[in-house]
């Protein structure tokens, strides 16, 4: 698959007086390894809620293959395959681990609307999800309760569910946030095995991680994006060390 | 894989039935056979197990937190009321259904605009229409008798064949066979794939409209459902009581229910079943005891429910259940 998989157009969201998306001309090509990085408030979370559609545009589009999904709510957008994960774990926190991730397999292939016959009976459903768990290393857990994992490992279950949607174009929202440096290879390895077909935004503040995951590099300022490269070109242009790196050794 | 496996199973298995779901089924029988003199009584007991039943689908599945919930089984009660005494039509089935068509068109119209929003917006708005309601009945005196209420109801044979005694035999049959036919359907439903998505939206509705899952709809839905329960319950009321009051559309009803739920526990159906029971039983003894004070009891045990049974009663027992299993160990 090739071509671009999501893209802005002038996209601009204000609060009041203060802008957190300014003109944001940006693309996703299919398959991609993109991270999108840059200070903290330099709305990078807030452009991905625009992406999907959590929040609405103060002005701009936004296209899904070409299609202008700009008046879409986050449900449909999220039907038509973006899906995300968040900075914070939002997962259903009573739940069990299979559970989590059969409730997103579930409302993809549409079986929720189902109100008689059990959920014990979606096969389908169940094993999709079970096979999702052993994708991410999480198979041996998938009968406890999300609540009692560990941080590290219930953000692999932030992930799971993402993956149930069976997404073409996936946002992840600092995946190794919270997650003891020493384990965060844990989450990279789980996203250098998601197929390769899926287009993949990731935002995140640890260097290490997105030179060792990213293709590509943008560089968001004020709302704003100041610059978009190669991992070693970011790296080397003083106005991004000026801003972000902060003269830090990468 | 064993982990994996047990995973799977529990899945595949949890809808099937367990031998102490049988429990509150054989007492309720058993209360025919020990307590004749009470069966009156007892058939309120069931109605109330049955409201409560349907404020479990929404509140502890759904995680819908409502004052307004009275609204539907006083839509149920008048329908089935005005039908008997004003209309001249007194089968107490047919009654049942148009009652809970009545109180599910209200569920559904009143959902669709209040289940867009949550927690204590959403509980003073459910009050508010519970209360506007009520004003309303109280205002169209000519059809609902006003603050003095239906009366004269007098319902056709059961089936065309039992007659109701004063003993309330068939009331109590009637009552408890109603309840055992919703209960099947609410089990069915908690146990869906619709259920599951009940419960996610229960756990964090943020992350189902992440994942494409149509919250309000689903939320419309159960409340619609809950709202015809709620309405087979005020039916079943009117008939049994052959009267109906502004009572029916009370805040203390829409209250009362949400007391009981909260004795019982919510989110695991049987809570109704406990609760409803418990809270009927306290109120019809501390009323002997002390007709001024019994809300006192009432208030004391909901304080204690709240303090040291958070889950409920029945919360309570699963967990000395897990204690007494793991203790041999």
């Amino acid at each position: 698959m090739s071509g671009v998989a999501l893209q802005t157009a002038g996209l601009c969201k204000s609060f009041g007086a203060i802008q957190v998306a300014v003109d944001i001309d940006f693309a996703l090509e299919s398959g991609a390894r993109h991270a999108l990085i840059g200070p903290n408030g330099a709305g990078k979370t807030s452009f991905v809620n625009l992406l999907t559609g959590a929040l609405r545009p103060s002005a701009g589009r936004v296209m899904l293959h070409g299609e202008d999904v700009t008046a879409l709510d986050q449900i449909a957008r999220a039907r038509r395959g973006i899906a995300r994960t968040f900075q914070i774990n939002q997962l259903f926190r009573g739940l069990s681990v299979l559970e989590n991730v059969c409730l997103a397999v579930a409302e993809r292939i549409g079986a929720c609307g189902e109100l008689w016959r059990p959920m014990g009976r979606q096969r389908a459903v169940i094993a999709e999800a079970m096979a999702l768990l052993e994708e991410v290393r999480l198979a041996g857990d998938a009968a406890k309760p999300v609540k009692q994992l560990a941080y590290g490992r219930q953000r692999l279950v932030e992930l799971a569910i993402a993956l149930g949607q069976r997404p073409k174009v996936l946002l992840l929202d600092e995946p190794a946030a919270g997650v003891p440096s020493a384990e965060s290879h844990i989450i990279l390895d789980a996203v250098d095995r998601l197929p390769a077909d899926i287009a993949v935004l990731m935002i995140e503040h640890d260097m290490a991680l997105v030179f060792r995951f990213a293709k590509l590099v943008t560089v968001m300022v004020a709302g704003a994006v100041l610059t978009q490269g190669a991992p070693d070109e970011i790296a080397a242009d003083p106005r991004v060390r000026a801003v972000y790196l902060g003269g830090a050794h990468v | 894989m064993a982990a994996a496996d047990s995973a799977v199973t529990f899945l595949t298995e949890r809808h099937r039935w367990h031998w102490s779901e049988a429990l509150p089924w054989i007492v309720a029988v058993g209360c025919f056979f020990v307590f004749p003199g009470y069966l009156a009584f007892g058939a309120q007991i069931l109605i109330a197990i049955l409201f409560a039943l349907s404020l479990d689908l929404i509140l502890g599945y759904a995680g819908i937190v409502t004052l307004g919930h009275a609204a539907f089984f006083g839509a149920g009660a008048y329908t089935a009321g005005l039908l008997a005494a004003r209309l001249g039509w007194s089968e107490p089935l047919s009654c049942l259904v148009l009652g809970a068509v009545a109180a599910a068109a209200l569920g559904f119209v009143s959902g669709w605009f209040l289940l867009r929003y949550a927690g204590l917006t959403l509980l003073m708005l459910t009050l508010a229409a519970a209360v506007l309601l009520s004003e309303f009945a109280n205002a169209q005196a000519d059809i609902t008798g006003g603050f003095d209420g239906v009366t004269g109801i007098e319902m056709w044979p059961l089936f065309g064949v039992f007659n109701y005694d004063l003993y309330g035999h068939t009331n109590y049959v009637y009552a408890l066979a109603t309840l055992f036919a919703v209960f099947l359907a609410a089990r069915r439903i908690v146990h869906s794939p619709f259920g599951q998505a009940l419960i996610g939206i229960r756990e964090n509705t943020n992350r189902m409209r992440a994942i494409g899952s149509p919250v309000h709809r689903r939320l419309v839905t159960v409340y619609t459902i809950s709202a015809g329960m709620a309405g087979i319950a005020g039916a079943l009321f009117a008939e049994t009581n052959a009267f109906v009051t502004l009572d029916v559309l009370s805040f203390q009803r829409s209250a009362a229910v949400l007391v009981m739920l909260i004795f019982g526990g919510t989110g695991r159906l049987y809570g109704a079943f406990f609760g409803a029971a418990i809270y009927m039983l306290l109120e019809h003894n501390l009323a002997k005891l002390n007709p001024q004070f019994w809300e006192f009891g009432l208030g004391a045990a909901l304080v204690l429910t709240v303090l040291f049974a958070r889950r409920g009663l029945l919360g309570l027992v699963e967990d000395f259940g897990a204690r007494f299993r793991s203790a041999p160990s």
